[in-house]
């Protein structure tokens, strides 16, 4: 009966840490309705599909013994979720909305000059290795906060594109926009979350 | 083209096939100036380490588990 108890350690690596644990269970239950909610801009929505996915993870939850694997599989799966209500849903917002980001005359000239060149403390850097960066759980918070500080369409149509991965044809439609709005949004987005990521990691990164 | 230009077609290649002309011009733009060569090679990057995201950024064993959700989610 006396097996050998492991030291309990919070460390993040720690094992067996399950869906059970409540503090862990609602760290997480906030970030996944964070997400959902800026995907489908509508909470009751993301309530049902993080619902939904927290279900689906606690029916594999013995498996899991990181809380890396475990976040990724609940968030894949959620993902899932949400590219569904995605793909079902017609026009729930509307093309207005998602367009008020180009009117609110975002200033690209704090980055170009008035010829449309780079103002030298703006000029991208070379990042070196960047995809060294996803080992590094400080990254991830950099980029998380990049993320979240773009305006709120531009990020979800972003997240939209790269994370869920829909297409910028099943994007259009979903949202009656059309190809050329879709770019010009995405093109901001990259160019406030490169910005933001060399600022707040790659430029300061190559020191550590 | 100046720097304005160039970095939306560098996004733009992401989603769509450039022209010739647009792929013409933006090698000899990106050779004189690297500031766009970065962010050329950026875009790559960005969108490389958002699909990391989802994977987990320690993913050393979850390639099995993103595999099952795959099934799960029937991502046509």
């Amino acid at each position: 009966m006396k097996s050998e108890q492991p030291p309990v350690t919070e460390t993040e690596d720690s094992n067996n840490i399950k869906l059970t644990d409540p503090v862990y269970l609602k760290e997480l239950r906030v970030l996944m309705l964070k997400f959902a909610t800026l995907q489908l801009s509508d909470e009751a929505l993301a309530e049902d599909a993080v619902q939904e996915a927290l279900i689906g993870a606690l029916k594999n939850a013995g498996s899991f013994n990181r809380r890396s694997a475990m976040k990724t599989w609940v968030f894949a799966i959620l993902k899932n979720k949400i590219a569904d209500v995605l793909r079902k849903r017609q026009r729930t917002v509307e093309a207005s909305r998602l367009l008020r980001d180009n009117e609110d005359g975002e200033n690209l000239d704090e980055l170009f000059n008035s010829k449309g060149f780079w103002q030298v403390d703006e000029r991208p850097a070379a990042w070196s290795q960047p995809m060294e960066s996803v080992k590094s759980e400080h990254f991830w918070r950099v980029f998380e906060t990049c993320l979240s500080g773009l305006p709120e369409n531009q990020s979800r149509l972003f997240m939209m594109r790269e994370f869920i991965e829909l297409d910028s044809t099943e994007i259009c439609e979903n949202l009656s926009i059309t190809t050329s709005n879709l770019h010009v949004m995405l093109y901001r987005a990259r160019l406030r979350l490169r910005e933001c990521l060399e600022n707040h990691w790659f430029s300061e990164g190559e020191r550590s | 083209m100046n720097c304005q230009q160039v970095t939306r077609l560098l996004s733009d290649a992401q989603e769509r096939q450039l022209s010739l002309k647009e792929r013409a011009a933006l090698k000899v733009h990106t050779m004189m100036c690297y500031g766009c060569r970065n962010f050329g090679q950026q875009m790559g990057s960005l969108r490389e380490l958002t699909r990391e995201y989802v994977k987990g950024a320690q993913g050393t064993s979850s390639n099995e588990d993103v595999a099952d959700t795959d099934k799960d989610g029937e991502n046509n």
